[in-house]
């Protein structure tokens, strides 16, 4: 059905009845709908409660989406046209149908069918939405298995409840909202390919261990194990409970040497909890602990904390190679030169950094190396509370953007998935006359883009164009966070890079070092 | 098959993957075994009535 809402604009919708897809495949969908010509908006949706919601933001209210159910499929578009309307709802099963699916579908829909198809699996990994997931993960604990567990927006007191059964029978389950872990070197969720080593990692944010372990393995070393716990497990309504499993099992684990924690600082009781348990350790534990927290910065007699991810890749690998490690966070004699010329090129007004982070992890830490080097940033995932962005959309002075932030991707891609929402943002901070520095961060991987850079390069390109225009100068800093082993050729991704005009680094914290020297040395 | 976490980290994995596509694609491409399971929500979306019927079942 379609309704006329007025010269330019038409809009329409259907609903199919249980036909269930998962969320990447129909944003997927919806991208190629998107293209079409005179399309000015669409949505392709499961008609969950929240994406009712995001409809009814559309201004798609109507009582048969109101009586929609989670298993309904939802297509609604406006465009230009009531025919354009027409043409794209009828033909949905060719939208459907045309995407070069690799897997055939499966046929199996529950668990128990998985369960019966593969009864020698030793873990699953569930990504179904947040409000159905503590469900499934408690049916495979039960069943005798390991979760792996994607989904986000579990209630925090399931949480608690999964990771107790789990711990009651010697099981893990690493998330909720675990992004990454690499498992005898198989990589879950969004991972990099990287080698085998006695590098063990306890993980609480997914970018911070692609991150980690990319630059393990880019130094020439390698990682056991990389066990993601949630970002809430450190937190002392969890209280560690996968952390601590994860450690044993690091402990015992015969190719371990030493041990990383990656994570927010952990509530005080929890951490006391950990220093307890590391008295007994037999391994060297690093902490990589990101963020504000006079107790958890400091060192202890069992636990050496550093703060940033490079800074925790150098103490980690002094430790297996058994030579200390130079300081990872200086620049360059070469680095400063290209400082001094870039700086050269500014004109006058230009003088604010704009950062548009696909990784969370890699927003917080840029944010705590410029806080540390006196440059204040403003942010929608603020280190602390009164540099909070007004709105996302909205830089202020010295900003850094999460953008896979739920602002916007609720509904929409994780900008490691697709870079739309970027590439807008890039073209709209280009026309802000006091930019003077372009940040970006790109993660390469399993579950990743297939070319991020690919996908950045346009609007990269024309930004710059855009500020020489005006007679100044846009520098473009850019990290990638990948290794030779990955699917999207890191090596042609950093050519491209450089081929669109930025200055590369592999290394999310010396690329920020970069910029808050550039803008130090003002 | 029962496995402790400890015993997974000395396993080849075998996955079972419920819900986004591109993570059993993710594994098979890691040369994984791994099977997909197309997963809907339970009974119409009815959370309250799933979890009934799991204890009945």
């Amino acid at each position: 059905m379609w309704a006329d809402q007025g010269a330019p604009m038409a809009s329409g919708f259907l609903i199919r009845k249980n036909q269930y897809y998962d969320s990447v495949f129909l944003m997927g969908v919806n991208r190629r709908i998107a293209e079409v010509k005179g399309v000015q908006q669409s949505a392709v949706l499961m008609a969950s409660p929240a994406n009712k919601k995001l409809l009814a933001a559309m201004g798609f209210q109507d009582p048969q989406i109101d009586a929609a159910q989670p298993a309904d499929l939802v297509v609604a578009v406006v465009a230009e046209t009531p025919q354009i309307v027409e043409e794209v709802l009828e033909r949905l099963d060719e939208w459907l149908q045309s995407p070069a699916e690799k897997t055939p579908e499966s046929r199996l829909h529950r668990l128990e069918e998985g369960l019966a198809r593969k009864p020698n699996a030793n873990l699953v990994v569930i990504s179904v939405p947040g409000e159905y997931a503590a469900r499934e993960a408690r049916k495979a604990l039960e069943a005798g298995l390991n979760v792996f567990l994607f989904s986000s927006n579990v209630p925090i007191e399931d949480e608690r409840q999964l990771k107790e059964l789990a711990a009651r029978r010697n099981l893990i389950v690493m998330g909720p909202d675990c992004g990454t872990s690499l498992i005898n070197g198989v990589g879950l969720g969004f991972a990099n390919k990287v080698r085998r080593g006695p590098i063990g990692v306890i993980g609480a944010a997914g970018t911070g261990i692609q991150e980690f372990t990319s630059q393990v393995h880019n130094a020439g070393y390698g990682v056991s194990h990389a066990i993601g716990t949630g970002g809430r497990d450190l937190s002392d309504e969890i209280g560690g409970l996968t952390a601590l499993t994860a450690l044993d099992a690091l402990e015992n684990d015969p190719r371990t040497e030493v041990i990383v924690i990656i994570s927010k600082p952990p509530g005080m009781r929890t951490l006391e909890k950990l220093l307890v348990r590391l008295e007994t350790c037999r391994k060297p534990v690093i902490g990589c602990f990101l963020g504000v927290s006079p107790q958890g910065t400091a060192s202890h007699a069992h636990l050496r904390v550093v703060r940033t991810i490079d800074e925790a890749v150098q103490l980690a690998i002094s430790a297996v190679s058994g030579e200390p490690q130079a300081s990872p966070l200086s620049l360059s004699a070469e680095e400063r030169e290209v400082i001094a010329r870039e700086r050269a090129r500014w004109s006058a007004g230009q003088k604010y950094l704009r950062g548009l982070f696909a990784g969370g992890t890699l927003c917080y830490q840029a944010q705590q190396i410029l806080q540390d080097a006196g440059i204040p940033v403003y942010s929608n995932a603020p280190l602390v509370p009164t540099r909070r962005l007004a709105h996302p959309d909205q830089s202020r002075e010295h900003t850094v953007v999460d953008m896979g932030d739920e602002y916007y991707t609720t509904g929409k891609p994780h900008p490691m998935i697709d870079g739309t929402l970027r590439r807008q943002r890039i073209l709209t901070e280009s026309r802000d006359s006091e930019i003077a520095i372009l940040l970006l961060d790109f993660i390469l991987g399993y579950g990743a883009s297939n070319d991020p850079v690919g996908e950045l390069f346009d609007a990269i390109v024309e930004a710059r164009q855009e500020v020489q225009r005006r007679g100044g100068w846009l520098t473009v800093v850019a990290s990638i966070c990948g290794t030779d082993g990955d699917p999207q050729d890191l090596g042609l991704q950093a050519r491209m890079l450089r081929d669109a005009g930025a200055i590369v680094f592999f290394s999310s914290a010396r690329a920020v070092l970069f910029c808050s020297e550039l803008l130090r040395t003002k | 098959m029962a496995q402790s976490f400890a015993e997974l980290l000395d396993s080849p994995i075998v996955a079972i993957n419920l819900g986004l596509k591109m993570f059993a694609e993710s594994l098979e491409r890691q040369s994984v075994e791994v099977v997909q399971v197309d997963w809907a929500p339970p009974a119409g979306g009815d959370e309250e009535l799933a979890d009934l019927l799991d204890k009945l079942l």
